[in-house]
């Protein structure tokens, strides 16, 4: 009361005067203050994740088992016997990313350019959201889906003493079958976006369809479809739970696609589903594991961010 | 001279031979072979979602042979049937077949005179009876093949009883977790799973809008938002196994006396483990968190300008802008994106079995501080069993699971289409 009364006295018979400066708002800065909170609560998960995975490799590295060129270099994975090389879980990961990358980088392109080329806009509207649901379908289904229908079809076409109950084969081929939709759309959202004017100077000049489309069309949307490829690499290399239900359990060095192995993901989920006591060595080799998927994955995304940037080519 | 000249001429008629009508046919043909490879293709992808969901439907009903290791005709002297006898009799069968420690643990449970006759039989047909599965068969060759499983049930299983079988049915859904696939259900499994999402979506939707709003509205163009920025895209492609390490080493392990509700004095709590289902929600909260971030920017950023600018020029500080015109307006989208992503949440499993979803429960969680199990951890269980039967409970689990995330994305649509706006 008194300070308004105050300037009231004050303005008697001078022009008013206004305090034009920003004014301190406790609330909205208190609000303020949560929000980038909230903001930074994806940093702490970041750190915690860094954090976490370095300081418990480095007890399991720090450990007298285990010596880091074991590690890099030794082709077994026993931890029973104190044998802790990682390469049997990188070759069965390998293989099954790359099984499933064979199915869904061309199938994926196939359907994308007849999405973006051939169809017509209805029948797009249609396809795409079928692929969608494809691609909603829980990892765990998928799962299911090799163990129960693509081992017994393999078994039947190459034989049951060839194919073993658990392979990398059918986990991969599945694994693809779930990639298909995220390369599909991916590179489909690419194709569209290059312009139609590409297209028609194509035509002008005698091309056929497929002519444009592969030589034109793909060329200049190659940084999104490229983009797209290593996003499902990177998928494929941290997926689990196809392969934790039809590759194996049990690491085993092979480049047989019809023979059992463990994959990376595969371990971890498999030891840490059973009785797990910390500090043990086993638990600190999951991190180890974890920490090498980790960074495999980061590489890849990076690469793949990288790449969009790169190649990019720029319509008007 | 001569040669240059001679090797122009001879390009020219390359030339001509490339650009010539003549190979128009063939080029035609490779474009309409490559069109059916593309339409193929597309169709292929189709069928494979056809192929994968009969597959469930197959493995899902179908025939099974099950015989009784006590047959219930041998039961009583005179053969009446078990629902025709008197509780007294009842009784008297289970004593008689059964060991003097069972009896005693189901007298602790509830006395036997105290049963009803319903029960009685119920107890009397899993402990006494003791039903097995001997073979299973897929929809399929149930209604195709149903004369070679007749020969094969007369040759190879004379004793056993041929039933048909819905896997999926109300008390499928309705019991809880068994070591018999006979009597197991996803009761448990289900309640275990909207717990998780509950504690997931109470904390990643508000975390996740206030960081939208933070990076949309407030944030300057400086290197820590930038980093923030930058750091939430690539969050969402870190594999979700390594959410479930992380909530394995923070939740479950360090922070185990309160995720165990040692702290709050909850009964039964082990202060040492956090397996609990506050550690699994937090954890997917983490895990989906970059998915709503970016959802929710997406949507932010589709408010027009002028709704902001039209608040300011009356007088709204930025906080009564934003929750009163940005928020609304961006609502649909905002819901779209926190539903998509808890359905994502929702099929997840790794980071479950990781954070122990795969403890061995036959009761309800009742708080989060609860042990628990969750639908897609309990399908992946199944799964890995190598026994037929449980395969068939899996396929039955699996229909429940994809039931309710097509509810889910349901919801999803019709929000976005109750909330939606339009400018211009």
């Amino acid at each position: 009361m008194a300070a308004i009364s105050n300037t009231v006295s004050d303005s008697m018979g001078k022009s008013e005067t206004i305090n034009l400066r920003k004014q301190m708002r406790v609330g909205e800065s208190i609000i303020q203050a949560f929000l980038f909170f909230c903001a930074a609560v994806s940093i702490l998960t970041t750190l915690g994740i860094v954090i976490i995975l370095f300081r418990e490799s480095l007890r399991f590295f720090a450990s007298p088992e285990v010596d880091l060129l074991q590690f890099f270099t030794s082709t077994t994975w026993q931890p029973k016997l104190g044998q802790f090389g990682i390469w049997p879980l990188l070759t069965a990961t390998l293989m099954t990313t790359a099984i499933a990358m064979l199915v869904a980088t061309p199938i994926g392109l196939f359907v994308a350019i007849y999405m973006s080329e051939y169809a017509t806009e209805s029948a797009r509207n249609k396809i795409k959201p079928t692929l969608e649901i494809l691609a909603g379908v829980p990892t765990v289904v998928y799962g299911y889906f090799a163990l129960t229908w693509m081992t017994p079809l393999l078994r039947g076409i190459f034989g049951k003493d060839v194919v073993g109950i658990y392979n990398t084969a059918s986990a991969g081929l599945v694994m693809g079958i779930l990639l298909l939709p995220l390369i599909a759309t991916m590179s489909e959202d690419a194709l569209h976006a290059v312009p139609r004017s590409l297209r028609e100077a194509a035509f002008s000049l005698g091309a056929t369809k497929f002519e444009t489309s592969v030589k034109v069309v793909v060329p200049a949307a190659i940084s999104g479809i490229a983009a797209a490829i290593l996003l499902a690499v990177s998928r494929a290399v941290g997926e689990t739970m196809i392969v934790a239900l039809a590759a194996g359990a049990g690491p085993n060095f092979t480049f047989n696609p019809f023979k059992a192995a463990e994959t990376v993901t595969g371990h971890i989920v498999r030891i840490s589903g059973g009785d797990l006591s910390y500090d043990s060595l086993d638990y600190n080799s999951l991190f180890a594991l974890a920490l090498v998927l980790f960074f495999v994955t980061l590489i890849l995304n990076l690469i793949s961010a990288r790449v969009v940037k790169a190649f990019r080519e720029e319509y008007e | 001279m001569s040669s240059i000249n001679s090797f122009r001429e001879q390009r020219k008629k390359e030339k001509e031979k490339e650009f010539s009508s003549n190979n128009l046919p063939k080029r035609h043909l490779i474009g309409r072979i490559w069109r059916y490879i593309y339409t193929l293709s597309t169709f292929f992808g189709i069928l494979i979602l056809a192929v994968l969901l009969l597959d469930i439907v197959n493995d899902s009903f179908g025939y099974i042979a099950i015989s009784e290791k006590v047959p219930v005709a041998t039961l009583s002297a005179d053969g009446t049937p078990l629902e025709m006898m008197p509780k007294s009799q009842l009784i008297s069968i289970l004593k008689e077949h059964l060991s003097k420690n069972r009896i005693k643990t189901l007298e602790k449970a509830k006395p036997l005179d105290e049963l009803t006759e319903e029960e009685l039989i119920a107890i009397i047909i899993e402990d006494v009876v003791q039903l097995q599965i001997e073979k299973v068969w897929g929809l399929y060759d149930s209604i195709f093949r149903k004369d070679e499983i007749n020969a094969f049930m007369a040759q190879e299983l004379p004793e056993a009883t041929l039933t048909f079988t819905h896997w999926l049915d109300r008390a499928f859904i309705t019991s809880p977790q068994s070591s018999s696939a006979l009597y197991a259900g996803v009761r448990t499994a289900i309640m275990g799973s909207l717990y998780v999402i509950f504690i997931t979506v109470a904390v990643a939707f508000p975390i996740g809008i206030g960081a939208a709003i933070y990076l949309q509205e407030y944030a300057t163009d400086n290197w820590i938002n930038q980093v923030i920025e930058t750091n939430i895209n690539n969050l969402a492609g870190v594999p979700s196994i390594i959410y479930g390490m992380l909530g394995l080493a923070i939740f479950v392990r360090v922070m185990a006396p309160l995720t165990s509700g040692a702290l709050f004095g909850y009964p039964s709590a082990d202060p040492n483990n956090g397996r609990t289902i506050l550690s699994a929600g937090l954890t997917m909260s983490l895990l989906i968190l970059p998915v709503i971030i970016i959802n929710a920017q997406e949507a932010i950023k589709a408010v027009p300008n002028s709704l902001r600018e039209a608040a300011f020029g009356v007088g709204a500080t930025k906080w009564q802008t934003v929750w009163n015109h940005v928020i609304p307006n961006a609502m649909s989208g905002i819901l779209t994106g926190t539903i998509l992503s808890i359905s994502r949440a929702f099929g997840e499993t790794a980071p479950l079995i990781i954070v122990g979803a795969t403890t061995y429960i036959t009761f309800d969680p009742d708080g989060v501080f609860s042990k628990f199990t969750s639908l897609p951890v309990q399908i992946y269980q199944w799964a890995a069993r190598p026994q037929d039967e449980f395969r068939s409970i899996a396929a039955a689990a699996i229909i429940v699971l994809m039931v309710l995330l097509l509810a889910l994305n349901t919801t999803a649509i019709l929000l976005r289409n109750r909330f939606s706006r339009r400018y211009q």
